[in-house]
């Protein structure tokens, strides 16, 4: 049971970095468009994730709730230590979702409209770069309980170069999710144009932030090289990647809308396989060389049991239902488009 | 003392934002369903206004319900490392319920016209359902914390943990039940009152009065019957936790016939409690069924598991107080609705339901500051205290400060966007073609 939990802890993960990622990369996009496109763009983005974004938000949730039901030491270290960059996080996600919220809710639109694209805007950009600061600090090694002063424990945990990059990098792969996803929501040929620049931009800042991670791994002291290629499954996952990104860019010329969704999507499962295979069951390298475990570390046994059985069936209800709302408003044949527009 | 600020706080605005979220769309899917059957527009106008209303609330109660799961272990980490397994279980559920929660609003926010009527309406329902139950669950993980079973301690060590008897322990029907209730007759009251101000300025009387007899006759029932449910909370509150029930009484002395003291002003010091109101015996009464059996009072308490009896006390005499008025208030819209036809109209009766608009937040405040400062000085009743849960980290004031101004903020914006939208009813819903909302 404890394998289904992990496994479900793992797809929460990779679905949140996917379809939250998308999400708030459309945020990053917007930050990235000219003013004079920018309330164009913003329209498509939004009916493009408008009906499920809260959806995309839960994975989080799912995640967070698994690992403090399951696993309370590894919930309560990564609380205590990473409380800054969470606190953060969570600022960006209230922010975030609010603005959202709110920009398409006022009833009255006025100059209070500025103020809530500047909010969401910002706020897409911070919470998936801490996001990724709290990841990237998780295999860092700099997590110490054993510190005994303030910077060590709370703060240098994870303010180095490696999370860092780490944050600028997830930051690049949202940008760029979204950019691929938005190719394919509109039918405007410029636009669309524009959209694949924004690909082909963010595609280049992943690289590069991608770079930066290795460097600073270095710099840092992580053997980050020889988890990624000391293995088989590394360098296939690496070597997928790369040749789909490949086929990504053949397939988006070719104007192809929905494999190349699967694509990008594959190509994050291969990047989060890569992270986190060579890890695995670990979850958090601490300073002093120890780890917390997602099988050593696990929590009461009827509990993983009864948490393993709850996932099941939860997702009996939530994935048929979630896969309807998607199709519902993504592929099924629009009957009423006039009245969508006055919404 | 800050970690406690901050989520009392933050439980503070999430349970306003989660109670309307999860009660409005029972009033939309009434109104909806009345749309569907008369074909009658105003209703459907109804159904769109507090759709949006619903939206917005989801957003806020979403996030800061994320913000809470969060919270648990930046300011607790102690309290979850041992607790997380015992009382996690409802958390998982209440995981799926809000899932579906959001994915049956994306549904109805997004799906007028687009799909069958009724499938369209059933989503609405959904939403409501899984929002009850988001909410029963959580309190269900509440009511652990009072009446903590499914594991033993055995030197420290928590061990033969079971989760689903944890989750089912024995105060979660109570107080799940009182909450419910709660919530309906608050939101009931709140959106009634709003929409009795509208009225009374003659504006849209017609779409306006449609939702206020929607909103109004949800909260009314709930009041009615709240009591009962109130009665179930404090005899469970009287046998798991007898130094929260002597508290929220501030009934110092053990002795037979102990009274009912109703309002006053406790005296910690010389344990008396001056201008009160004093029924003998029927504190006995409620809590035991007859009127001669002494009830546990704080001089069978030791100091140190005394929780702060003055705030207690306080919250729990303004809960009762309010939640009678309400009911007071309940009695006389049924007499409207049969024999007085005509009050709708009069003045006096809207300016009664105007005034009511916060009082049932109010008593939801009060009820929560009684079970959660009644608790004290625990975190798990008997188990673990307060003080030994907190994070070690340092500053967590500076914390609690940046939260107050996030959450204050919030509430403004909630409060501004709410105005804007009931202030643009006239120039979106007085549209002769509807259809274009």
């Amino acid at each position: 049971m404890i394998y289904v939990v992990i496994v479900f802890l793992w797809v929460a993960l990779l679905l949140y970095l996917v379809m939250g990622g998308a999400d708030f990369g459309a945020g990053i996009i917007e930050m990235f468009t000219l003013n004079k496109n920018k309330s164009h763009a913003r329209k498509i983005m939004y009916n493009a994730i408008g009906p499920i974004w809260e959806a995309n938000h839960m994975w989080l949730i799912i995640a967070i709730v698994i690992l403090f039901v399951g696993f309370p030491v590894i919930y309560a270290t990564m609380s205590t230590y990473l409380h800054i960059p969470l606190t953060v996080m969570l600022m960006g996600i209230i922010a975030r979702g609010t603005a959202l919220t709110f920009r398409n809710y006022d009833a009255v639109h006025d100059n209070m409209q500025k103020v809530y694209n500047k909010i969401f805007v910002y706020s897409s950009f911070i919470t998936p770069l801490f996001l990724g600061i709290i990841a990237g600090s998780a295999v860092s090694g700099r997590v110490d309980p054993q510190a005994t002063n303030f910077m060590d424990a709370y703060i240098y945990s994870w303010l180095n170069w490696f999370s860092v990059a780490i944050g600028f990098f997830t930051v690049a792969l949202c940008g760029f999710l979204a950019a691929i996803y938005l190719i394919g929501e509109t039918r405007d040929e410029a636009e669309r144009k524009s959209f694949i620049r924004k690909a082909k931009l963010m595609n280049v800042a992943a690289v590069v932030a991608g770079s930066l991670v290795f460097i600073a791994s270095v710099k840092e002291n992580i053997p980050l090289v020889q988890w990624v290629f000391g293995n088989v499954i590394g360098i296939t996952a690496v070597s997928a990647a790369t040749i789909s990104l490949i086929a990504l860019w053949y397939l988006i010329a070719k104007g192809k809308r929905f494999i190349i969704r699967v694509l990008a999507g594959f190509q994050m499962t291969m990047i989060l396989l890569t992270t986190t295979y060579k890890h695995f069951p670990n979850i958090i390298i601490l300073k002093n060389g120890g780890h917390l475990s997602l099988i050593e570390d696990q929590g009461a046994e009827k509990t993983i049991q009864a948490l393993g059985i709850a996932l099941l069936v939860g997702s009996l209800f939530i994935l048929p239902a979630l896969f309807y709302l998607i199709w519902s408003f993504q592929y099924k044949p629009e009957q009423a488009d006039s009245e969508l527009q006055g919404h | 003392m800050a970690a406690r600020s901050q989520m009392a706080l933050s439980l503070g605005f999430h349970i306003i934002f989660s109670c309307i979220g999860m009660v409005m769309p029972f009033f939309m899917a009434v109104s909806h369903f009345l749309w569907l059957r008369t074909g009658n527009p105003v209703y459907q106008n109804v159904t769109k206004a507090w759709s949006k209303g619903v939206a917005i609330f989801f957003a806020t109660g979403a996030v800061s319900g994320t913000v809470l799961s969060f919270e648990l272990g930046l300011l607790w980490p102690t309290f979850m490392k041992h607790a997380g397994p015992i009382f996690g279980m409802p958390f998982s559920l209440e995981g799926t319920a809000f899932f579906i929660e959001a994915i049956a609003l994306g549904f109805f926010l997004y799906g007028w016209n687009r799909f069958n009527r009724w499938f369209h309406w059933f989503t609405g329902v959904v939403v409501g359902i899984s929002g009850l139950l988001s909410g029963i669950l959580v309190v269900a993980a509440n009511a652990w914390m009072n009446s903590p079973t499914g594991f033993d301690l055995v030197n420290g060590k928590y061990t033969n943990i079971d989760p689903i008897k944890a989750m089912f322990n024995p105060a979660w029907f109570s107080q799940a039940l009182h909450m419910s209730v709660a919530a309906f007759a608050a939101t009931g009251f709140a959106v009634a009152g709003v929409h009795a101000l509208m009225i009374l300025r003659k504006q849209n009387v017609n779409f306006h009065m449609k939702a206020f007899r929607i909103a109004a006759i949800f909260g009314v029932i709930a009041a009615i019957l709240q009591p009962l449910s109130g009665d179930v909370s404090a005899k469970m509150v009287a046998k798991r936790q007898p130094a929260k029930l002597a508290a929220m009484e501030a009934h110092f002395k053990t002795k037979p016939y102990s009274p009912l003291i109703i309002g006053g002003i406790p005296d910690v010091k010389n344990k008396k409690v001056d201008y009160a109101i004093e029924l003998p015996g029927m504190l006995s009464f409620m809590v035991h069924d007859d009127f001669k059996t002494p009830v546990k009072g704080l001089d069978q308490i030791p100091v140190k598991d005394q929780p702060p009896i003055a705030v207690t006390h306080y919250a729990f005499q303004i809960m009762v107080a309010l939640g009678m008025l309400m009911m007071g208030l309940g009695v006389l819209y049924l007499i409207a609705l049969w024999k007085k036809r005509t009050w709708f109209d009069k003045h006096w009766f809207l300016k009664l339901f105007i005034w009511a608009t916060p009082i049932g937040f109010i008593a939801v405040e009060a009820g929560w500051t009684v079970t959660e400062v009644g608790r004290q000085p625990w975190i798990i009743q008997g188990v673990m205290r307060t003080a030994d849960a907190v994070t070690p980290m340092p500053g967590i004031s500076y914390s609690f400060y940046l939260f107050t101004a996030v959450y204050f903020t919030l509430s403004l914006a909630v409060i501004f966007l709410l105005h804007r939208q009931i202030m643009m009813v006239p120039e979106i819903y007085d549209n002769p073609n509807p259809a274009k909302a």
